[in-house]
């Protein structure tokens, strides 16, 4: 009988294991397991916790939190959410430093306090409670308000009070959030159209006395003649918006603060309204959606502190497109010459290391490159050739979200092209010479055996340009990006697509709201959630074209690439 | 015949190869019982600095199979990529002397690369099905060439499979990829895609070396069947193969032609004793 081979494993005759000593952990490299797995561990641990805290805070900005009514010793009282706890170092006589808790609440009703926020001391506090009849506010302007509703009037009646009052302004509420509605339509669509029929009408008059032809009297009397007309159409719109205005305005609620003060708010200046100590768990989660989809899909308000971030994330989604679109093509048309065409030898050894170096350059260092080329020059030139009757007012010549995108793209094509390369690399020979060999020529040979080849390793790579692109901010605020952008890249006028126009971007919303605004306590809420929106979205981008690859992969069942 | 330039081939720089007399064929091999599909006259290749080949001369009949071996690092596969310039991919490589395929030096500066190889087709070492379907690998070369309606590449395709003994395997899953066949299905996919452009010549370098018993004998039978139709070379590390298959046999060593003859007469009667030492096994 043959001794059993496996049997050295188990410790046998033939010696294979060694009695477990130190030096034989370190022999085999043990050590260097544990220290590899904890630095991987910490990494993770790392990324998690930043998640963590961007995605509790962020999460919980819409959540309707309870209203406490603290009576203070001093008999005032405070009535607010408590946001955080913290400690107050205070000297004493005697150079001691005596460590006092205290709270944060957020009061509100900027308009009568002159801050959000407040800290007290936890021993001023006396008794809390949480009274159903409290009422928070999101108003149009100066923040929220919390209080207790007194009275409903109708121009000088006073309509309803107590539990009827509430009633009554629920009932009010959605008749003149829709009039609200109607009202800023016609503001925005409607006298928009106006004002750009009259702007073009001008530049025509303008163009049409450059021009100074036989026939320029009669156009340009026929274009004043339109413009005219559409003052005075401007005009019926400004009496009707009027109108609906003064019908909005005639409710009102009669408020009571906490200490005491009453306030008359016009029910056309409430955004939503809500008892939070009465809401159930049902009600508040439907609050909390309502509310997170209005801050999706609305404008912003207030300087960008209240309200919705809608322009902001459609700029960003746009901006990350077209600069797909533009660094995709441009990086892999390069890799391919490089890898295919080039002759390899020093000249492309150094093109390539400058590629690699490419992508460490700062960022802003792009951005100011994108201002000198793209802005400057190329938009300046396209101004003085097709929009020159606009001159002195850039068309091109200024920021838009064309060049900060084209500027994005020259930041990441350092990405695509070294990933593309690598991918057109890992293509087996073999395939390439198969090609060939049936008489195809290079160019066929690369589109119809290397290009599919490497596209899921190409996608890799527009992933993280993607990823890279669609969070930098640098070089955005000097190419196109603004605080507040009036329109959309894309709206309803023609021509449809405004590649000139600013823009707004995630990023700098964070930047803009979380560290340039007057009231940074107040918007931090607003931060968190945006910075998790910003993040969704570069997840839902790389999830899409993370989709896109696998896609791809499985129709050509190419395992060995990526 | 093919015709693989635009108009007459002119090969008079050839003839300035400073490797000794040009036709030095030696006399055992110049018979006259074939009619040569390919000529190797004096044919040397260079890497860079290191010579590959050193002069080689052969013919090799049409519509036989003629088949090359010799230990790894001889030359075979070197000299089989001669025949349709595939030794053009890699860079630095250099060929003096001539290499005529019906006459025509296929090293002229004017020969067109691509018509050269729509004659000579090649089947590979390591299968290399494309990363695309059954049909698709089968039509590839009609595609890039052109001008073939869908009903004739669909008539080529399932042609082209029955002749390389394929269709029964796959006919019931055409469109899907080759990359799930068996190594020997994927072998004979590439012969079928090879044939399905009808060349003149088909060369095959090692094709039945990372396959199972039984897969390379269906390719053997295969061979067998093919060379009523095409001039076949075959570059073997096995030797029963090349005696069961091949016509004629060459026998290369160091990057020199050793020796050559019809199959039958080299594996029983060798004339030189470095040939009667490999085909024994006493090296290689």
């Amino acid at each position: 009988m043959a001794r059993k081979i496996t049997a050295g494993r188990v410790g046998s005759p033939l010696g294979f294991t060694a009695p477990p000593s130190l030096h034989s952990v370190f022999a085999r490299g043990e050590q260097w397991v544990w220290f590899s797995g904890a630095a991987l561990a910490g990494a993770i641990i790392l990324i998690a916790g930043l998640l963590l805290i961007i995605v509790a805070n962020g999460a919980g900005t819409f959540w309707p939190k309870s209203l406490v009514l603290v009576e203070r010793a001093d008999q005032s009282k405070v009535l607010g959410i408590v946001t955080e706890h913290g400690v107050l170092r205070e000297e004493t006589p005697g150079n001691h430093v005596r460590e006092v808790p205290q709270t944060q609440f957020k009061v509100a009703n900027r308009d009568l306090f002159g801050s959000d926020f407040v800290w007290h001391r936890d021993e001023t506090l006396a008794q809390a409670s949480q009274p159903n009849d409290a009422i928070a506010m999101e108003r149009l302007e100066n923040g929220d308000f919390f209080g207790f509703l007194k009275s409903i009037k109708n121009g000088e009646t006073v309509v309803a009070t107590g539990d009827e009052a509430w009633r009554v302004l629920e009932d009010q509420l959605p008749a003149i959030t829709s009039l609200r509605g109607q009202i800023s339509t016609l503001q925005h669509d409607d006298v928009g159209r106006i004002n750009s029929a009259i702007r073009s009408a001008e530049l025509d008059i303008k163009r049409e006395k450059a021009n100074a032809g036989a026939r320029s009297a009669d156009v340009i009397a026929a274009l004043e003649l339109q413009i005219v007309d559409a003052k005075q159409r401007y005009e019926v719109l400004t009496a009707q918006v009027g109108i609906l205005q003064s019908q909005a305005n005639v409710w009102a609620a009669v408020m009571e603060t906490a200490d005491g003060r009453t306030k008359e708010i016009a029910l056309s200046s409430i955004v939503d309204v809500w008892r939070p100590n009465q809401m159930g768990i049902r009600a508040k989660l439907k609050h909390y959606f309502r509310h997170a989809w209005s801050f999706l899909t609305e404008e912003p308000r207030e300087s960008n502190q209240e309200g919705g971030i809608f322009p902001a994330l459609f700029g960003t989604v746009m901006m990350t497109l077209i600069m797909t679109f533009a660094c995709t093509p441009l990086g892999v048309i390069t890799a391919l010459y490089l890898r295919e065409y080039a002759k390899q030898g020093l000249v492309v050894r150094i093109v390539r290391i400058a590629v690699n170096n490419l992508a460490g350059v700062p960022s802003i260092v792009f951005g100011v490159f994108g201002l000198g080329f793209f802005v400057y020059f190329i938009g300046g030139n396209v101004d003085r050739l097709f929009y020159a009757e606009s001159l002195p007012t850039p068309t091109y010549g200024t920021g838009g979200i064309l060049w900060a995108s084209l500027t994005l793209a020259l930041l990441t094509v350092p990405v695509v092209i070294v990933s593309a390369e690598e991918a057109i690399a890992a293509v087996p020979r073999g395939m390439r010479e198969g090609s060939l060999a049936l008489g195809a020529s290079k160019f066929q040979t690369i589109t119809r055996i290397v290009l599919p080849g490497a596209l899921p390793g190409i996608l890799t790579g527009v992933i993280l340009a993607m990823a890279r692109g669609a969070g930098e901010v640098a070089p955005l605020m000097i190419t196109g990006v603004v605080k507040l952008a009036p329109e959309l890249p894309i709206d309803g006028q023609f021509p449809f697509f405004h590649l000139d126009r600013k823009f707004m971007h995630l990023g700098f919303h964070i930047y803009d709201v979380g560290f340039q605004s007057p009231n940074v306590e107040a918007s931090k809420p607003m931060v968190f959630a945006t910075t998790v929106l910003l993040i969704l979205i570069v997840v839902g981008l790389n999830l899409a074209a993370i989709r896109l690859r696998n896609h791809i992969r499985r129709k050509y069942q190419m395992g060995a690439f990526n | 015949m093919a015709d693989f330039t635009p108009h007459t081939p002119d090969n008079s720089h050839s003839l300035q190869s400073g490797h000794g007399p040009l036709f030095s064929i030696p006399a055992r091999h110049h018979r006259l019982d074939f009619v040569p599909k390919i000529k190797v006259n004096g044919l040397s290749l260079f890497y860079g600095k290191a010579q590959a080949l050193y002069d080689i001369g052969l013919e090799i009949p049409a519509k036989q199979v003629t088949a090359f071996i010799g230990p790894s690092g001889c030359g075979k596969s070197t000299l089989l990529r001669c025949m349709n310039r595939m030794n053009d991919l890699i860079d630095g490589v250099r060929i003096t002397g001539q290499l005529l395929i019906d006459e025509q030096d296929i090293n002229a500066p004017d020969l067109d690369v691509i018509e050269l190889r729509k004659h000579v087709g090649m089947v590979f070492q390591k299968s290399n099905p494309f990363p695309k379907s059954i049909f698709e690998n089968v039509a590839y070369g009609l595609r890039i060439a052109g001008g073939s309606s869908q009903t004739a590449l669909t008539e080529i395709v399932e042609r082209s499979l029955r002749r390389a003994a394929l269709w029964d395997e796959v006919k019931d899953r055409l469109d899907s990829s080759a990359l799930g066949l068996s190594g020997g299905q994927q072998q004979r996919l590439s012969i079928a895609r090879a044939i399905a452009v009808d060349p003149e010549v088909i060369l095959m370098d090692e094709p039945c070396s990372a396959l199972d018993p039984i897969a390379t004998a269906k390719i053997e039978e295969l061979i067998a069947e093919l060379k009523s139709s095409f001039t076949i070379v075959i570059v073997t590390h096995n030797m029963q193969q090349a005696a069961r298959t091949s016509d004629r046999t060459a026998f290369f060593y160091l990057g020199r032609l050793i020796e050559y003859k019809e199959t039958a007469e080299l594996f029983t009667n060798p004339s030189v004793a470095q040939t009667e030492e490999y085909i024994t096994g006493r090296f290689g």
